[in-house]
């Protein structure tokens, strides 16, 4: 059988992850389906991760899946010293998929050629981490009603953001013009404005984060500045008030405009932006459920066709 | 013209590896597992050549080497050619040419990739073949053949 793992979503094509988009969008007119009936989805979590679990756990009970797994690994077999492969070779043999999070980069990877299962990257250390572009995807596409021509703005550590880096590589059939917003030690790396030059992506960059900055958004993708992520510690204390959202900066910018955070969010975005109805942050953490109901289904081999003609619902 | 002299003993049937850079003479002779070649094999050191000032050699007798085995040798030394010796006489000349994937030749630099951690074999893409850029399959890091490790 063909492998049908989702390690990264970096080489799909424009049709793929628009076609995971409309299944997504299925999954929220109809979420509780019986299209896993009778099925084990194991949830492999080699470091804690604890919104990610929820979100695909949530998804596979209401699929009708049943879920098996472990939440830490201090409990399990690999603080025996079991191989990653050993562990993923005997959970094969009781679950149809597994949904795996580790702190290696290249674990899922690995996960998926010993694997006789599909593996479902739920994040391998800095690397990848396809569910959650797949939802920012969702969110953008359901709130700005198109992927297309937009203009999206990253905001704050855009060095080690892992979920920008993806977000920017997966947008890049969409012809959107970035605006890259970040204090200098962790301005976006060389390499993805290389990969901007190459894929003809547009991208401005900016250190001053004000309301004029973002006056031409329609996404404002809020990431958090980490202390942790500083050499110079003056720096840090220079910048961190900088790149704080607050409900004033947002009073001329465009209706369209949505703010969306991968969460946990620290204080980039102030309290009163929440009951803004620009505000998508939580919003977009639901969207999740759908898009990792889509990734499900998609890995086993259900096709769209299949969820749209479904009729089953409830859980089991 | 006058014959130059042999700096070593011609080789009747084998394999005549020359322009080895002299400082990678030795991990040719690991990359190619000569320690446990058990035929005559000849190595040289620190001869005079004109394209890099001190070269190493290798002659091996009876044993030929497929291309993956050459290939190998991309990552240290693209400029080594490889003679096949027939009767005395150079059949065949075989240059080093970087394949498209390196499998278990290489270390990843990434202490976090999964390769490091794991009992298995490293692979890597040759992404850009001119200035020798590998990527890894697993971490998706990028490094140079400059500053690579071998295994």
């Amino acid at each position: 059988m063909e492998n049908r793992s989702l390690v990264t979503i970096a080489k799909h094509s424009k049709e793929k992850i628009l076609y995971l988009l409309e299944m997504a969008k299925e999954f929220e007119k109809k979420p509780n389906r019986r299209l896993l009936d009778g099925k084990i989805v194991a949830t492999l979590f080699f470091e804690p991760s604890t919104r990610t679990r929820l979100s695909f756990e949530t998804a596979a009970n209401r699929l009708g899946a049943k879920v098996i797994g472990f939440t830490d690994p201090k409990v399990t077999s690999s603080s025996k010293g079991e191989t990653l492969k050993d562990t993923i070779m005997m959970v094969s043999n009781y679950a149809d998929i597994i949904v795996m999070r580790h702190f290696l980069e290249g674990a899922a990877r690995y996960a998926s050629e010993v694997a006789p299962v599909p593996i479902v990257n739920a994040g391998d250390g800095a690397n990848q981490h396809p569910s959650q572009t797949m939802l920012d995807l969702y969110s953008i596409y359901k709130t700005q009603g198109t992927l297309e021509n937009l203009n999206i703005y990253l905001v704050g550590d855009l060095k080690y953001g892992r979920t920008v880096h993806s977000l920017l590589m997966a947008m890049r059939h969409f012809n959107p013009t970035f605006h890259f917003v970040a204090p200098d030690e962790l301005r976006m790396p060389d390499e993805y404005k290389l990969y901007c030059k190459e894929h003809g992506i547009r991208f401005e960059e900016h250190t001053d984060f004000t309301e004029e900055t973002i006056a031409d958004a329609d996404i404002l993708y809020m990431t958090r500045v980490q202390r942790e992520r500083f050499t110079d510690l003056m720096e840090y204390e220079r910048v961190k008030d900088v790149y704080i959202l607050r409900n004033k900066m947002l009073e001329h910018t465009h209706p369209n405009l949505r703010i969306l955070h991968p969460l946990p969010r620290v204080n980039e975005i102030a309290y009163d932006v929440d009951d803004n109805p620009k505000a998508y942050y939580f919003q977009q953490a639901k969207n999740g459920l759908y898009a990792r109901e889509a990734i499900l289904c998609d890995v086993l081999g259900i096709t769209l066709d299949e969820v749209k003609a479904d009729t089953t619902s409830g859980m089991c | 013209m006058k014959k130059k002299e042999l700096q070593v003993a011609a080789l009747k049937n084998g394999t005549v590896i020359d322009h080895i850079p002299s400082d990678k003479l030795f991990t040719v002779v690991s990359l190619l597992h000569l320690q446990d070649v058990t035929a005559n094999i000849t190595i040289g050191n620190n001869f005079e050549s004109e394209k890099l000032g001190k070269k190493g050699i290798i002659k091996i007798a009876d044993r030929f080497f497929s291309s993956e085995e050459i290939n190998r040798l991309s990552v240290i030394a693209p400029n080594i050619v490889l003679n096949i010796i027939k009767d005395y006489e150079v059949v065949e000349k075989k240059p080093v040419i970087m394949p498209d994937e390196l499998e278990g030749i290489v270390k990843c630099n990434n202490p976090k990739c999964i390769t490091n951690n794991e009992p298995m074999q490293t692979r890597f893409h040759v992404i850009d073949k001119e200035k020798g850029l590998l990527k890894c399959h697993y971490c998706e890091k990028e490094q140079s053949k400059d500053n690579i490790k071998l295994l």
